[in-house]
């Protein structure tokens, strides 16, 4: 089963987990200009249009196939103080963490910390 | 405590191996996600908003304190330092990585603990009273019926593939401790009234989810020795005749509800009787193997009331409330039984660090004959204190914070995770949970509200039983936000209800308001020594009504 065919009013950005950690993931660009998977959401790249869209869902179906991430799938965006937030609660939690631990993931800075220095 | 045979041993470090295998496989792309996703959930493996979840069966609610340090380590060495108790007696991790998993389920194997069973469309980690072999008012201990029932189900052929998830609990005393009618199956030890013989009261089909149910008694006196063929006889039914068209109707609650009760019972005695019971029916030396495991440690000769412990209470208020709180009365004279809250204000329901588990393990080994327990209603037991070492088990909880006297109270809830970490959520649970701990946090004010349930889940699946709370929570989607469900009168105990909504949805801020003008109504109109859901029960909805509809008005 790929991602959900079906698409949500855009622009979105496409997050998924990582196969083998768990973590939340955001498709980003790299430096190549290819598409990469990021731990941080402010990276996350936008699709605003629907040829971008369509590049997010690709990249969706060939890295669930090649067993690198699951659950991948397209979520509707605000840009807030120049960042993406999904419009919906469900999404935005996963772009933080639990909220009675801020402790704790994303919002603690959770894999994104490390991803920066390398 | 029930210890693994060989059998048992090896069967657990092949089911390690398999995992590990089918672990590599999904990774170099042998197994496809569609393959994998039923292998790891019968391993107890979710994937959940922001990690993998891996559940831990604690079969009927008792662990060692050898297993409590080794959840503690893998909880330090693999998660974030902390688990989270279940209202299935269960132990999750939120945090576990996918390559970690079979090296933890290999450290499970170590002190004879698995996950198995606790996810899919099978029979599910059997429940019990967690006052098990220790209640003043039991009549058998429930446990070798729960591990006969472990053994029987785990990896039956037949039951393997059930229409959905299967839930059996067990109680051996009068008072309900195991909410038996809000499972599939129900059973309770009880005696004949001719000829005093201990046997099964079973109920069938109950249950909380979408459709909440309260479970149906299909035999009144069901002799001991005939239990596994008449629970094989249930399960025939139900895998049969259960529906697999639609995941919401597939529970076995719902074909009692079909057909009816009567139907039903009819069915399972033409099963019953057409099945070879002496060939399904646990052979007697292997019944009396099991039991033997689960007899009383050696208590001491004590006198019935310790004068250590009078003079203490009498000498510190605190301890006293708490000794009156969360301890209950023991079968053995000078012992009690004893309960630690989980529920200190503003935690998470259930969450325990490691360090806290190393101390409970500790005082277990310590205090409590090496033995503890999970409560469905998310917090721990030690369940032989001598009373005349209470003190100094409250004081050593107190440096660990977990001395709260509340179990029981208003502050002590049962909640799920919620969209904090679950990832069939709807709404966020904890924080309506420590939002309603903080504004009863005052213990006196505890005190004159008395014995009140509040249980709160954060979707329909209704994992945190809101619909047998006094007052239930249910938070959902509206419109794009959280919007929090209150029901009143529900009650998880022999006297087992489905609670009533009150009315509209709640914002998450409101409902702490809610809670109050409903606690507000009892305080005010109570009868001397009667309690919330006697209260509830007498005067019916209408004055809580009334009073929520206040707060709903008022926000609308």
């Amino acid at each position: 089963m790929a991602a959900a065919p079906k698409r949500p009013p855009l622009p979105a950005i496409l997050l998924a987990n990582d196969l083998l950690d768990g973590d939340v993931v955001f498709a980003s660009v790299a430096a190549t200009g290819a598409l990469a998977w990021t731990r941080d959401p402010a990276l996350a790249l936008v699709a605003a249009d629907d040829a971008a869209a369509a590049r997010l869902e690709a990249y969706a179906g060939s890295e669930f196939a090649a067993q690198h991430v699951v659950d991948a799938y397209l979520v509707d965006i605000a840009i807030e103080a120049g960042q993406p937030v999904p419009r919906h609660y469900r999404e935005r939690m996963k772009t933080l963490g639990p909220s009675n631990r801020p402790d704790l993931g994303k919002q603690a800075g959770d894999g994104i910390a490390a991803e920066r220095r390398a | 405590m029930y210890r693994y045979d060989e059998f048992d041993a090896r069967f657990v470090r092949e089911r390690v191996a398999q995992f590990r295998d089918q672990v590599g496989r999904r990774l170099n792309g042998s197994l496809t996600e569609d393959e994998f996703k039923p292998l790891r959930l019968k391993n107890g493996v979710y994937l959940q908003l922001h990690a993998y979840m891996l559940r831990i069966a604690v079969p009927y609610g008792t662990l060692s304190s050898r297993q409590l340090r080794q959840l503690a380590l893998i909880g330090e060495r693999y998660d974030r330092g902390y688990g989270h108790f279940t209202t299935r007696q269960n132990l999750q991790f939120n945090w576990p990585k996918l390559r970690d998993i079979p090296e933890i389920l290999d450290l499970l194997a170590d002190v004879e603990m698995h996950c198995i069973q606790t996810s899919g469309n099978c029979i599910r980690n059997v429940t019990a009273d967690h006052f098990a072999g220790v209640a003043q008012d039991e009549i058998e201990d429930p446990r070798p019926t729960a591990e006969l029932i472990r053994q029987w189900s785990s990896l039956h052929p037949e039951f393997s593939y059930l229409p959905r998830k299967f839930k059996i609990a067990v109680t051996g005393a009068e008072h309900d401790r195991a909410v038996i009618k809000a499972h599939d199956i129900g059973l309770r030890l009880r005696r004949h009234p001719d000829t005093n013989a201990i046997s099964y009261e079973v109920s069938v089909g109950g249950g909380l989810g979408r459709t909440p149910m309260i479970g149906k008694v299909v035999r009144d006196y069901l002799p001991k020795a005939d239990l596994l063929a008449y629970l094989e006889a249930i399960m025939r039914v139900y895998n049969l005749e259960g529906r697999r068209d639609n995941k919401y109707k597939a529970r076995v609650k719902i074909l009692v509800h079909e057909i009816g009760v009567e139907e039903f019972k009819r069915r399972v005695e033409e099963e019953f009787a057409r099945l070879d019971g002496p060939s399904v029916n646990a052979d007697p030396a292997e019944v009396a193997r099991i039991a033997a495991y689960f007899a009383p440690p050696a208590y001491e000769v004590l006198p019935t009331v310790s004068r250590v412990l009078e003079a203490t209470k009498a000498a510190n208020p605190t301890f006293a409330r708490w000794v009156e709180v969360n301890t209950a009365p023991h079968k053995a004279p000078g012992y009690a039984a004893l309960t630690i809250s989980l529920k200190p204000i503003g935690q998470a329901p259930g969450d325990a660090t490691s360090e806290q588990m190393r101390l409970v393990a500790d005082l277990a080994e310590q205090y409590s004959h090496d033995e503890l327990r999970v409560t469905h209603a998310q917090n721990l037991v030690l369940p032989h204190v001598r009373q005349r070492d209470l003190f100094a088990v409250w004081q050593r909880l107190g440096e660990a914070g977990l001395a709260s006297a509340n179990v029981g109270m208003i502050t002590d809830i049962i909640s799920c995770p919620g969209l904090d970490y679950c990832a069939l959520a709807t709404a966020r649970s904890i924080p309506i949970a420590q939002a309603i701990q903080h504004r009863f946090a005052d213990a006196e004010r505890q005190r004159q509200i008395g014995e009140l349930n509040i249980k709160i889940s954060g979707c329909i699946n209704a994992c945190g039983h809101h619909h047998v709370g006094h007052i239930g929570i249910l938070g959902l989607e509206k419109r794009g936000i959280e919007s929090y469900q209150i029901t009143l009168g529900g009650d998880a105990t022999e006297n087992a209800a489905i609670g009533e909504i009150l009315g509209p949805g709640l914002a998450a801020e409101d409902v702490p308001d809610a809670i109050e003008r409903i606690v507000n109504v009892y305080v005010e109109t109570r009868q001397a020594n009667e309690s919330f859901i006697d209260a509830v029960r007498r005067l019916g909805l209408g004055p809580f009504k009334a009073a929520f509809q206040e707060v709903a008005h008022a926000v609308a």
